[in-house]
């Protein structure tokens, strides 16, 4: 049986938290990239923006997206590959999930992506978002950057781990 | 909590914790307000876009639930 979902790298934050997480030196061998990220932020609030810069740089990015909340929805575009984590007022030890998929990451081409996530809230303040991302640049991407829109640090246990896909 | 970053060598598997330099953090700082000041400009866009559309719904005496009767 082919190998087609495998591992490249997997790292979970340590007790004096992090303001980012870097996946440097990513293999051009697979076609497509699956990031999972199990996060919890320091922000003041229920939910926090996390997002993803590439190469190195935020730039180049658009989105559009719908998202809900406890009690209203929305969508936009934004300037970001964006999703969702937990943070400090949300229920304790709880953590947002997310996941970008991002296809022919290796190729010539503009780079998209799609991207889910949630933050984690035993209340009726929470929120998901579901995101289809451009990134428009023709490299390959060997870089992939977790950071926080709102300046706030990664908790402890907060985790990402990097697969990659391919077909045989 | 100090300002650092882990960055994975996927090359390697090697885990670094490295503290962020003065660059990084003012960088840091710079893309939190420039989020900040593209939400607020969202929002206001929103709240400008829901008092229009409720000012229309008054001028025409009608509730959201009719007019979308009327466009259904």
């Amino acid at each position: 049986m082919p190998t087609t979902f495998t591992k490249i790298a997997s790292v979970s934050v340590g007790v004096l938290g992090a303001a980012s997480i870097d996946f440097s030196s990513i293999p051009s061998t697979y076609t497509d990239l699956v990031l999972k990220i199990s996060a919890r932020t320091t922000r003041v609030d229920f939910s926090d923006a996390i997002s993803l810069s590439i190469n190195g740089s935020s730039a180049n990015q658009t989105s559009r997206y719908l998202e809900g909340g406890g009690t209203a929805a929305g969508s936009g575009s934004l300037s970001s590959f964006r999703t969702q984590a937990s943070a400090a007022t949300s229920t304790s030890n709880t953590f947002g999930n997310s996941e970008f998929y991002i296809p022919n990451y290796a190729g010539s081409n503009n780079k998209s992506a799609s991207s889910d996530g949630v933050s984690e809230n035993n209340a009726t303040s929470a929120s998901a978002w579901l995101v289809a991302n451009l990134w428009s640049q023709t490299a390959a991407i060997n870089q992939l950057t977790i950071t926080d829109l709102n300046s706030a640090t990664f908790v402890q246990y907060t985790t990402a781990t990097l697969y990659g896909i391919k077909n045989s | 909590m100090a300002d650092t970053k882990i960055v994975v060598d996927c090359s390697t598997g090697e885990v670094s914790e490295i503290e962020l330099t003065a660059e990084e953090v003012a960088q840091r700082a710079a893309d939190a307000k420039a989020y900040a000041d593209a939400k607020a400009a969202e929002d206001a866009d929103k709240a400008a876009k829901a008092a229009d559309k409720a000012a229309l719904l008054e001028k025409l005496g009608i509730s959201e639930d009719e007019a979308k009767l009327l466009l259904g």
